[in-house]
């Protein structure tokens, strides 16, 4: 009856879909092994407690709010010391999401407990007393599965390895207090920078268009971001040739060095292929690869490829899916 | 050498040690570096699956522990007469690892020696964080995480052990004055933060591309301290069952030439992927 504490992690005072991930996880865990309770950590600014109702849907039992104005950014050292003080009382398991500030977070708190941190996890399980999980590790060529022994155990889930799913569990909120003074962190965040409106992130988006250097120029990605649009539910990434060049920002980099995304369709445009933008997108479910070199590496990844100039099949692919998307 | 470390300059002004600081901004940096295999390497998992197969693979410093040295030794040019010290865990292998560190600029290294596969970050941390407690460094960096176990633990760990404020991830860091700034890339924003020093900040890439070690500074670390102790490892908690290699993909098919191809691939999209 293993119970699982998991970090519920939020931005201003919405969910991230990472928290529901996390609780989905929580709850199957806790069900294949007999049962037990699945809580959830909810930290924001006023009035995040009416995302608890969310959490208690995707399994739940109980959601512990804590609410603070300085939640509305990541206060690292209060939420660590919150979340480790919660951890301390009696769970098994701890789940963080291995976003950017969930492994932040996770090495804190299981430095506070000197308790045993698995990273990176794409699934779980648990026989008799023993923990095994499995992490891709060497970018995502290797598969180590590690056994983690001692209690929490604390576990970061690669994002997206989940997939929220709805269980209705009670979802009965309880208020906790901070267990550091969230106004008193010596890191300040001074500000945070938003992207585009609207904008997807490639963790995140279920369809992921990139382009790398076969676009040509910098102003093609409009052909790429045209295409994204027609999607509705994509997000654009970048080889890191064409992030160096500057066409990109870095921060849209898909590869060894920049985001590794398992999205559920992948359309690489005018990328060759090369080993390190495959290690960061070679688990996405579908491929599709534009490329004029038929030759190409991409193709030997791609469910689905198209020889030929991408400023020609990328207006037609996309006027193609504008279509498709009415129908 | 240089000629004027930051001791030796505490060493001439005891009782000012603060004001020497302030007068020449002088900093005390350590970087905790990972030797790593080649990235590009094809990987083969040995018989029996308890690790990769070492044999052929090309090792070398990890891209992201290379850009936290090449960070530390901008932050030492631009803030005047400081010192940058190397610390590694692992076999002796690392010792060459450090040599290069060394070659690119850093004064000395410290090898923590331990042996075998260390997949526990927080068994790491401890080892790292006993030896540099009391060192009086004013930044302590490391890579955001290494290529091989991929897992970014073990310099935020160190940074708790050591009770130091802490910021992961940093594309941008300007540090000087006795603080820092840095800039974080979150999803889909950039997170601006200000930390007091001395701290531990783990670097991502952004913020320096590391230089290529000159035929002199080669030369130069051949000369230059490395110290080698028994790495004080915490228990390891987290340890490897097994390794294999992904499932393969299926192989690609190329499904047709130009536009001429777009409708094909939209109705596979829809009818066999099923993700339009």
């Amino acid at each position: 009856m293993p119970n699982v504490l998991v970090f519920a992690e939020t931005r201003g005072a919405d969910l991230r879909k990472v928290a529901l991930e996390a609780t989905t996880a929580a709850r199957a865990f806790v069900d294949a092994n007999g049962g037990g309770e699945v809580h959830a950590l909810l930290a924001g600014p006023s009035g995040v407690a009416a995302k608890a109702e969310s959490l208690g849907k995707h399994g739940a039992d109980v959601v512990l709010v804590c609410e603070h104005a300085s939640f509305a950014r990541y206060a690292r050292e209060a939420i660590a010391a919150t979340l480790a003080a919660r951890a301390k009382s009696g769970y098994r398991v701890v789940f963080i999401p291995f976003s950017s500030n969930g492994r932040d977070l996770a090495p804190r708190v299981a430095a506070k407990l000197d308790a045993p941190l698995a990273s990176d996890v794409t699934s779980v399980s648990m026989s008799g007393d023993a923990i095994t999980v499995k992490h891709p590790g060497y970018a995502n060529k290797v598969i180590v599965e590690l056994t983690v022994t001692g209690s929490p155990a604390i576990i970061s889930l690669r994002p997206s390895a989940f997939t929220p799913a709805e269980k209705p569990h009670a979802g009965k909120t309880e208020a906790i207090q901070p267990a550091a003074d969230p106004g008193a962190e010596r890191v300040v965040v001074k500000d945070v920078t938003e992207g585009a409106k609207g904008k997807l992130d490639l963790g995140e988006a279920p369809v992921i268009i990139s382009g790398g250097r076969g676009l040509k120029a910098a102003e093609n990605f409009k052909l790429v971001e045209d295409l994204a649009s027609a999607f509705g539910n994509a997000a654009v990434g970048a080889t890191r040739a064409v992030t160096d060049d500057g066409w990109r920002p870095h921060s849209d980099q898909i590869g060894q060095t920049g985001r590794q995304v398992s999205p559920q369709l992948y359309v690489a445009v005018g990328i060759s292929g090369a080993i390190q933008h495959l290690a960061g997108m070679r688990t996405a479910r579908t491929i599709v690869a534009i490329n004029k070199d038929p030759e190409a590496p991409i193709f030997k990844v791609a469910d689905y490829g198209i020889v030929g100039d991408v400023l020609e099949v990328l207006p037609a692919l996309t006027a193609a899916v504008r279509e498709a998307k009415k129908g | 050498m240089r000629d004027r470390t930051p001791d030796l300059l505490r060493k001439l002004f005891p009782a000012q040690g603060c004001r020497t600081r302030t007068i020449f901004s002088a900093m005390k940096i350590a970087v905790c570096i990972k030797r790593t295999p080649d990235s590009e390497s094809r990987f083969k998992v040995v018989a029996g699956g308890s690790g990769i197969d070492e044999a052929g693979l090309k090792f070398d410093m990890d891209d992201f522990a290379s850009y936290a040295v090449e960070a530390a030794l901008q932050i030492n040019e631009k803030q005047g007469p400081g010192e940058t010290i190397v610390f590694a865990v692992g076999p002796d292998a690392i010792q060459e690892t450090l040599r290069k560190a060394m070659s690119m600029g850093a004064d000395r290294a410290v090898h923590l020696k331990a042996d075998g596969a260390l997949f526990d970050g927080l068994s790491v941390a401890t080892a790292l964080a006993a030896e540099l407690k009391g060192g009086g460094y004013d930044l302590i960096l490391f890579g955001k995480h290494a290529f091989d176990s991929s897992a970014g633990v073990v310099g935020t760990a160190t940074g708790e052990l050591l009770g130091l404020p802490c910021v992961t991830a940093v594309s941008q860091l300007d540090v000087g004055g006795g603080k820092g700034s840095a800039r974080r890339e979150i999803e889909g924003a950039g997170e601006i933060v200000e930390f007091p020093l001395p701290a531990v900040v783990t670097i991502d890439e952004g913020v320096a591309r590391p230089r290529y070690p000159s035929l002199k500074g080669i030369m130069a670390a051949k000369k230059k301290p490395l110290e080698t102790k028994p790495a004080q490892l915490g228990a390891a908690r987290v340890v490897v069952k097994a390794m294999e290699l992904p499932a393969d993909r299926p192989p690609g098919r190329i499904i047709g030439q130009g536009a001429a191809a777009v409708p094909e691939l939209v109705r596979l999209l829809q009818e066999e992927a099923k993700v339009l």
